[in-house]
């Protein structure tokens, strides 16, 4: 820890000047002080430290995705430090179960432990960093934004979390919800653009499995490409669990697109991608799936060569944190502190979203001359709703009106080779952030 | 004049409840007749306009649903005879698959490892068979010695739900064996992928193994079931037991028998199901059990060239569904619509004959006919000129539209497209 000792004096220089100038504010702006808005505040006495709380899936299939953002929201408030001479606690993580009932059960947990003093005051948490699951967050999220409380999730991705990035509310929505990742609308619109622009193609196909994820990734890629002037011949969808797919594959077939996308899951797309070879009219087709497919297991088969894969783009280079550290620093102290490499990829999103909220307290933080903090819970979302440039380790992070604050950097990788998997991977032949092409 | 009242006080005379049922049964044959009608001629139409599926795509679906349907024909073959001699439905059969399945791929990869598949393959095909049909037989005789036999006697309920936490046992025992990771089969050698040229049509090398091998089976069986003196004790304790326990068959072994011949079909079934997909985990085997058992309700349950007719049907109904509903999206012509409304005006005529006629029993039918007849009028006059359906996702139906031909052909022949061959339990 010697090594960051400077950065820690830094933060209490830092804290001092915050401290200094509530200070000021106080003395100019009313003799009462501090005015609590309409959600309330959180009081924290002096000593005590401030409640943040972390709704991670730990147990079950996902529990990897989710134990690895629990150590990014760790690493992120042990390098931020104390805010105003109060430290921050992370109390007892609570599994999300990956459901919207495990969400909904660990809101409810997290809320009784907030108290109501009376007169708008409150003591207990203030946010929550979480879901890991879009559907937990839609379990959740209604819980805890009646309760005043913020959530803001290094994972979700769901539209309906948010908005549909034109104006209207996702069907989930709700005040107080935050996110870093992408919203799947950039993925399935930065595939479009892809295609159209990059490949040149003009006719397209899409196949999807029935699931909210899958339909919503595919339906943003349709729009995108349509409005850049292309077709889509096909769009269609599997079931989940079916294995003779020469009814689709010829329906596609009929179509003659020049490229599928087909963001679903295995083994339905092994299934689609090993048959097509046997359906007349699909030689010529570019090939193209989402996260759900990139993977080791089906990025060996060989007839995955020559396909093109979207997903976040990870390489998130010497971008610096708020508190100075880069992903590489942070993949050191990572390795350091829990003895292995990450297993996951978004704890550098929760990593983010995490000092978003720490940074954010720390602006509508005002100090009683005690030491007792008083956190407005509308300042709080206010001041997060308003983030603009601030600096993350995924890149620069503006939230709009629905929460969406993520940098939205979304990759192409081409994958040449079945027998080298890593270097397929690592192909990048595309990238955008919002909107943007990068490479 | 006096007709007509009489017709009319026989029609209130009915009671409400049976003419209700008379003519939803009506209504449903009717609108199923009539879509698929629809999407009958529709494709034909495309085809012939030219904006069809190409020959070649033709061919690909037909050789599909066929190698789809043989499976399940092998599959239904388990369900149908353990249904002949003990009227009950194994649910647990699609485990018994699953376990060829999987024994199947843990063969075939060693022998791969072993480079045998590829430099002989057909030797080490037939190893991989024959572990496959063992396994599954094995698996088979086991449920039956553990989870039936002391039921024996017990209503035909028991039994069924006992089949289903056999069935339950046997997915997670297989789980808790080999884990619950996709296991994917060794690729297939050149000449199975490439395409063969067989009849004018030009499929895959191993759609036709899959086909041939299963046609080998189902004679084998079949042989073995009319000729063998075992097979014939086995008809003739589906025919009655207890007259064929007096005769000095011994029906315990005969069920064995049953289980064992049953669970080997299914292994076949599984190898060729791990060959043609490439890939087998511990639920592999619900979907196509289900489907299989659909297959031997739909040619007939007990019935053992039903059971194989049923699964061929269901193969080629699934594989050419979607395309055939496709074929809704062509767009009606007037004069079509002009002759569906002179075949909906015939209807009402046939309605009023019928009517006319003294039976109450057909007062549903005659209602319906000319009911149906007046809306088909009106449709053919203002709805259908110019209409047409899409529908998003066709592919996504191809179960629903199995499952509606079972139901319609249950509808319609409710023993099933060969019959039912019934023990005398059934029709005491």
């Amino acid at each position: 820890m010697k090594t960051f000792r400077p950065l820690g004096v830094l933060l209490v220089v830092l804290a001092l000047v915050a401290v200094a100038c509530g200070d000021d504010d106080e003395t100019t702006t009313t003799a009462a002080g501090f005015t609590p808005g309409a959600l309330g505040y959180i009081e924290v006495a002096p000593g005590e430290p401030i409640e943040i709380r972390a709704l991670q899936a730990i147990s079950g299939d996902v529990a990897p995705l989710g134990t690895d953002q629990v150590r990014g929201v760790e690493l992120a408030i042990a390098d931020y430090g104390d805010i105003a001479g109060h430290s921050v606690s992370l109390g007892t993580v609570e599994d999300d179960g990956c459901s919207a009932e495990g969400g909904q059960a660990g809101a409810q947990a997290i809320i009784a432990q907030l108290t109501d003093a009376g007169d708008g005051k409150f003591t207990g948490p203030l946010a929550v960093i979480g879901t890991t699951c879009s559907g937990a967050g839609r379990g959740a999220l209604p819980l805890l934004s009646e309760a005043g409380l913020v959530l803001i999730s290094g994972s979700n991705t769901s539209p309906s979390l948010t908005s549909d990035l034109e104006g209207t509310a996702g069907e989930d929505y709700l005040p107080g919800y935050y996110r870093t990742a992408h919203n799947d609308l950039f993925q399935g619109g930065a595939v479009a653009r892809f295609v159209y622009n990059e490949l040149g193609i003009t006719t397209a196909a899409a196949i999807h499995d029935g699931d909210p994820y899958t339909d919503g990734l595919a339906t943003a890629f349709k729009n995108t490409f349509e409005s850049l002037g292309g077709t889509i011949s096909v769009y269609t969808a599997v079931n989940k669990g079916d294995t003779d797919m020469t009814a689709v594959l010829t329906e596609v077939a009929a179509g003659a697109p020049e490229a599928v996308f087909f963001p679903i899951f295995q083994p339905e797309g092994d299934f689609i991608i090993q048959q097509a070879g046997s359906v007349a009219g699909l030689e010529n087709v570019t090939w193209i799936g989402a996260d759900g497919l990139l993977g080791d297991d089906f990025m060996s088969l060989p007839e995955s060569a020559g396909m093109y894969f979207s997903g976040p783009d990870l390489r998130f280079g010497d971008n610096a944190s708020q508190t100075g550290k880069s992903y590489s620093d942070f993949l050191t102290e990572y390795e350091s502190t829990y003895g292995e490499a990450p297993p996951q990829v978004f704890h550098a999103h929760t990593y983010d979203a995490t000092v978003m909220v720490l940074a954010a307290i720390e602006a509508v933080a005002f100090q009683e001359e005690d030491g007792t903090l008083k956190i407005d819970r509308q300042a709080f979302r206010d001041a997060l709703t308003a983030t603009s440039g601030f600096a993350g380790m995924t890149g620069s992070l503006s939230c709009d009106a629905f929460g969406d604050c993520g940098a939205q950097t979304i990759a192409i990788v081409k994958h040449e080779d079945p027998s080298d998997v890593a270097a397929g991977k690592a192909n990048i032949v595309y990238s955008e952030a919002k909107g943007v092409v990068s490479d | 004049m006096t007709s007509r009242n009489s017709t009319l006080s026989r029609v209130l005379a009915l009671d409400a409840p049976t003419l209700a049922v008379d003519l939803f049964l009506f209504a449903m044959k009717a609108l199923l007749l009539f879509f698929a009608t629809w999407a009958l001629v529709g494709t034909i139409a495309l085809q012939v306009s030219g904006r069809g599926l190409t020959g070649a795509a033709w061919a690909d679906v037909f050789a599909g649903g066929l190698a789809q349907g043989f499976m399940y024909g092998l599959i239904a073959l388990g369900y149908s005879m353990v249904y002949g001699v003990l009227g009950f439905i194994n649910f647990a059969h699609g485990e018994v698959f699953m376990a060829g399945a999987m024994t199947g791929y843990f063969v075939a990869d060693a022998l791969f490892d072993a480079g045998m598949w590829e430099s002989a393959f057909l030797p080490a095909l037939l190893i991989a068979l024959l572990c496959s049909m063992l396994v599954s037989t094995l698996v088979a005789v086991v449920i039956e010695r553990v989870a039936y036999r002391p039921l024996r006697g017990a209503p035909r309920l028991i039994p069924l739900i006992t089949s289903i936490g056999a069935s339950f046992f046997v997915q997670y025992a297989v789980r808790g064996l080999v884990g619950d990771a996709y296991k994917t089969f060794p690729l297939l050698p050149e000449g199975l992928q490439n395409r063969v040229s067989i009849l004018g049509l030009n499929v895959e090398g191993i759609k036709l193994l899959v086909i041939g091998t299963a046609i080998l089976s189902m004679f084998a069986l079949w042989a073995f079931v009319t000729r063998s003196k075992t097979g014939r004790a086995m008809r003739a304790v589906a025919e009655d037991k207890e007259i064929a326990s007096l005769m000095g068959i011994d029906v315990d072994r005969v069920v064995v028998t049953t289980f064992a011949v049953g669970g080997a079909m299914a292994g076949v079934g599984g190898i060729l199901w791990a060959m043609l997909f490439g890939k087998v985990f511990f639920l592999t085997g619900f979907l196509p059990g289900i489907k299989a058992f659909t297959a031997a309700v739909l040619g007939g349950i007990g019935n053992l060239p039903g059971a194989m007719l049923g699964g061929i049907s269901l193969g080629l109904v699934e594989a050419s569904g979607p395309t055939l509903l496709s074929g809704m999206s062509w767009v009606i012509p007037t004069w079509v619509a002009l002759v569906v409304s002179a075949c909906a005006a015939g209807a009402i005529f046939h309605g009023w004959r019928l009517a006319a006629g003294l039976e109450a029993r057909r007062m549903g039918m005659a209602i319906g006919f000319m009911l149906f007849g007046v809306i088909g009028v009106l449709a053919g006059v203002f709805l259908l000129p110019g209409a047409s359906v899409y529908i998003p996702g066709a592919s996504q139906l191809k179960d629903m539209i199995a499952f509606i031909v079972l139901i319609g052909v249950l509808m319609i022949r409710p023993i099933g497209l060969l019959g039912e061959r019934l023990a005398v339990e059934e029709r005491g």
